[in-house]
């Protein structure tokens, strides 16, 4: 194809893709972002992984080594669906913390150090410059295997196409300018790039697919062919030497290609930086896999159809591009080569925000901070203007590093490797990363220790070997020397990091971020400032400087409205602190934001012994917090006691005055009588008869006073326990006899049936005897007086339970007492409203409840027994009896 | 004839002085010895007067008093009653009643407050 339309299908191309980054800017800044949220393109955006490295580095990779291209998928498929909870967590964590990039979430999580985050940026600079040196000369290749004719008639040697390097690393620095650095959101998002990346990722599978369709279905003759012709490939003895499977080699890659997913910088921007939130990485869990196998399946197909069509001296690499169009299909040659343009470009501009951001953000504004000394509040001092421009210019410095590489290194073949060494690089960071997520032991010298040897190892084993400067590591024959020096580097990595950070002591920040990156929790920033407001001016200015005017205006709007204040000031409490300086870090880094916050609202930087006290402030209040809980449950309680006892109290006085109102009616009773009748018998004119019954009926009442009298006294010394108990011995079968005997004089008109197992009564029960005796007398006697049977039954039953002593039942088949009086039969007064049988004062059951209190049994009503029916539990020994066993 | 006084009392030999009392005044005195049934009695018998004991079983004196003041019956509702209470019990019941007896009283003074009454 002639160069010049091949240009012009490019530009064509980059147009679309300014004009698709374009209206997504657009629709995105008037908030349609719906279908710009969507999963499926920020799965597409992450695709971004598959450089052109991958797209025509694969197929050469396959022709030389076979198989082993496949692990390069392997590693990032394998933490899609393996290790998605620690993706999720990352994501979350990021989002939380308001991340920017690799660099800054170490630097965040690890005390918000911004020489941490400085060395992680070098790591990224150093491998993302070949990295997109490898690019730019992907895309001059293609031009050169592509183009019929050089440019301008110019003559077809090496350099015909240098210039075309030049320009595409201008355009894509331009594009990323453009739609990276519109504006310095807190959340880093960009619409424009991300959709712009979608849509090259699908062009870069159509391409990829359409090529291999045709080649297994084109050129070879259907899938059983391509087998087939695979099989005879690989029997080339020098062919299988390289297609050679070797484990420890395979081990490395996918462990290093899984490491790469998560620390390249531009697969960090978009996984995690572009991230809504994390429920994206549902769908991008499966798709994403799905993604790369689509990309992987015509690999092996296109590599031994390129081997067996194309002469020797083709480069492999180039083989998607020189297949078809060696077979005449240009249209295809050409898809194909915009699929691998896209890789390229796509790459570029992602790689570039990502450096470029940790470039301005850990590099160019924190010196720039700390060499302009601004004063807080100084609000003509734009720092907006400033992180963009530095932004502008990082981008600018990282394309043209990679170009001058481009340049430097004579697009040769060296380049090809520098795909794998920008893995293993960014590699380095990820035993910093993953111990931050998981383990709260992880602190700042581990990561240092952990990222500078590996650091370190790495320049001198991978990267400057590559580039022709030292040798490989010198291995035993029959070792791999890359897997060695990966290994190498990343085995000493880990231990370093593990060995000093248990060795280290975390700084209150690393302790306070380490417990929020691994528990996944919001920390709130430990401040000791002030409630008011009186330092919010200046935290506004400088979050104008960093926002705009507008945007930070509306921002202190809301924060201040959510705390329920008019005006446009909120105080700085420590959440909002916290939110602030998140959101800022969101567009300057957290080390940044963290120290100019320090700066503006603590007035001085924080030292370690602050902020240890900070914690131990944090620490005392929350102690104290504790204790104030503790006081107030204790207050709660006591309330609650005092109102139960106030409670008794009062239902006690109530009882009283009941219980005094009851002694006076149940003693003025009998006494109205007495003193009505004496003075009756006073009149002369009585008869004798009249003269004996009206001083019969005085001798009664007088007799139900003492009774009565007798009663309360009893009742009042068994109710203080004072009673005096004679502890004896007695058959209860002989006590039983006696109480009936004794209580049949009570109507002893009724005839009633006694039902007693005289064999089990024969029991021996320590008790006090008389009192016994009482308590049974009592409760036949009620039997007899109340049970309204026309054939009155009597059923008496004794066992000796477990442990000793004894329980009677004694049953009448009467019609009981009904459910609602039971609990008060054994109340004071507590007389059925039937003071005609009844003729005691109500005091019967109160005094046996006391009884059997008093000898360390009970009395109880048992219910639905068909008639009334009472249980005397009687213990082994009575209480005082118990208590002298106890001290003889 | 009228019945001059019904007497609701559950003690017996409370009432069986009273009775006495005033039967020796030419009374005629008759006994419902049970808070149940009470008002009923009065309105069967519609005496002159009704002696009614506070502290009875079943229905409270008190609360016979409030239904007979509540009769639909002007007469029988404006029925004189001598209310025997002990002392101190429910002073606000005795307010609905024309008089009040503190238990144990004075023979003389049944007499005399039963004559006034009846007067």
């Amino acid at each position: 194809m002639p160069f010049e339309s091949l240009v012009a299908t490019c530009l064509a191309y980059v147009v679309l893709m300014f004009g698709v980054a374009y209206a997504a800017d657009r629709a995105a800044a008037r908030g349609h972002v719906r279908w710009l949220d969507h999963p499926l393109v920020y799965t597409l955006s992450l695709s971004v992984y598959c450089s052109a490295w991958t797209f025509y580095g694969a197929v050469g990779y396959a022709s030389r080594s076979g198989l082993e291209f496949l692990t390069i998928y392997l590693g990032p498929t394998i933490v899609f669906t393996g290790a998605w909870w620690g993706l999720r967590r990352l994501v979350r964590v990021a989002r939380m913390h308001h991340v920017t990039s690799v660099a800054d979430l170490i630097s965040a999580r690890f005390g918000k150090s911004n020489q941490l985050a400085g060395l992680v940026t070098l790591i990224a600079v150093i491998a993302s410059t070949p990295y997109i040196a490898l690019q730019l000369q992907s895309v001059r290749l293609s031009f050169e295997a592509f183009a019929t004719d050089a440019p301008n008639g110019a003559a077809t040697d090496g350099n015909a196409f240098g210039g075309t390097g030049l320009w595409v690393a201008a355009g894509l620095a331009l594009f990323t300018i453009l739609f990276g650095t519109r504006n310095l959101a807190a959340d880093e998002r960009h619409h424009g790039v991300v959709t712009a990346i979608a849509l090259e990722a699908i062009v870069k599978l159509l391409a990829f697919i359409a090529l291999g369709v045709f080649v297994v279905w084109g050129l070879a003759d259907g899938p059983l062919d391509m087998l087939d012709r695979i099989a005879r490939a690989s029997a080339d003895p020098q062919v299988a030497q390289g297609w050679m499977l070797q484990p420890d080699r395979w081990t490395a890659l996918i462990l290093v290609s899984a490491a790469a997913i998560l620390t390249l910088p531009r697969m960090f921007q978009v996984m995690v930086v572009e991230a809504a939130d994390e429920e994206r990485l549902h769908v991008a869990g499966w798709a994403f896999p799905a993604y790369l196998f689509a990309m992987s399946l015509f690999v092996l197909p296109i590599a031994v159809m390129g081997r067996e069509m194309l002469p020797a001296s083709a480069n492999p690499d180039l083989y998607v591009l020189t297949l078809p169009a060696a077979a005449g299909q240009d249209l295809l040659a050409l898809l194909v080569f915009l699929g691998g343009f896209s890789a390229a470009t796509s790459m570029v501009v992602v790689c570039a925000i990502a450096v470029a951001t940790m470039v301005s953000n850990h590099w160019l504004v924190p010196v720039w901070l700390a060499l302009r000394r601004i004063p807080a509040g100084d609000e003509t001092d734009d720092l907006r203007g400033f992180v963009l421009n530095a932004r502008r210019l990082a981008i600018l410095a990282v394309m043209a590093a990679g170009w001058v590489y481009h340049e430097a290194s004579g697009g040769t073949a060296a380049l090809a490797a520098m795909g794998l060494v920008a893995f293993t690089g960014m590699a380095q960071v990820l035993p910093a990363m993953v111990g931050g997520l998981l383990w709260r032991g992880a602190n700042r010298k581990g990561a240092y220790a952990g990222i500078g040897t590996g650091f370190v190892l790495w320049m001198a084993l991978l990267f400057l070997p590559s580039v022709g400067i030292g040798g490989a590591l010198p291995v035993p024959a029959g070792t791999d020397p890359w897997t060695a020096a990966v290994m190498l580097a990343l085995v000493l990595n880990t231990l370093a990091f593990i060995g000093v950070s248990i060795f280290g002591f975390p700084d209150p920040v690393e302790r306070l971020q380490g417990l929020s990156f691994v528990s996944a929790v919001e920390p709130i920033r430990h401040s000791r400032m002030m409630r008011g407001n009186d330092r919010a001016e200046p935290l506004l200015a400088m979050a104008r400087r960093v926002w705009g005017a507008d945007a930070a205006l509306r921002y202190f709007q809301a924060e201040a409205r959510a705390q329920g204040k008019s005006g446009y000031l909120p105080d700085l409490t420590p959440r909002f602190l916290t939110r602030l300086e998140r959101r800022l870090a969101g567009s300057i880094g957290s080390a940044t934001a963290h120290a100019m916050i320090d700066r503006v609202a603590g007035g001085v930087a924080l030292t370690v012994s602050d902020l240890l006290q900070v914690a131990d402030e944090a620490q005392r209040a929350k102690e104290e917090t504790q204790r104030l809980e503790a006081a107030r449950a204790e207050l709660v309680r006591t309330a609650g006691q005092l109102r139960e006892a106030n409670d008794k109290l009062t239902a006690l006085s109530v009882q009283k005055d009941a219980f005094l109102g009851q002694i006076s009616h149940e003693l003025r009773t009998p006494m109205t009588s007495v003193r009505a009748f004496s003075e009756i018998l006073k009149d002369p004119s009585l008869t004798e008869a009249e003269r004996t019954r009206f001083a019969g009926i005085i001798h009664d009442e007088a007799g139900r006073l003492t009774r009565l009298l007798d009663d309360l006294l009893d009742l009042s010394v068994l109710e203080s326990r004072r009673a005096q108990l004679t502890i004896g011995v007695a058959n209860l079968h002989d006590l039983i006899s006696r109480a009936l005997s004794a209580a049949s004089a009570t109507r002893p008109e009724r005839g009633f049936l006694i039902d007693r197992d005289l064999p089990s009564e024969h029991l021996a029960v320590i008790t006090d005897v008389d009192r016994l005796l009482q308590v049974l007398i009592n409760v036949i006697s009620n039997a007899r007086k109340y049970c309204d049977a026309v054939h009155p039954v009597l059923i008496i039953r004794v066992r000796r339970p477990e442990g000793g002593g004894a329980v009677i039942d004694i049953v009448d088949n009467g019609s009981g007492i009904d459910s609602g009086r039971q609990s008060l039969i054994f109340e004071k007064f507590a007389r059925l409203n039937d003071p005609a049988r009844a003729g005691g004062a109500g005091l019967g059951l109160a005094i046996c409840r006391e009884i059997m209190l008093n000898l360390g049994g009970e009395i109880s009503y048992l219910p639905g027994q068909g008639g009334a029916a009472f249980r005397i539990v009687l213990p082994a020994r009575p209480p005082a009896a118990a208590e002298e066993a106890r001290q003889a | 004839m009228q019945l001059d006084i019904l007497m609701i009392e559950d003690e017996p030999n409370i009432a069986e002085a009273v009775r006495f009392i005033l039967s020796r005044e030419g009374w005629q005195v008759d006994l419902h010895p049970d808070g149940a049934g009470g008002i009923e009695a009065i309105q069967k018998r519609r005496p002159r007067l009704v002696i009614l004991d506070l502290m009875l079983p079943n229905r409270s004196g008190a609360e016979i008093l409030c239904d007979l003041r509540a009769a639909n019956d002007a007469d029988l509702a404006a029925t004189p009653v001598l209310m025997l209470t002990a002392r101190g019990e429910a002073a606000q019941a005795g307010a609905q009643a024309d008089a009040v007896l503190t238990k144990p009283f004075d023979n003389e003074d049944l007499r005399a407050m039963v004559r006034r009454m009846l007067a």
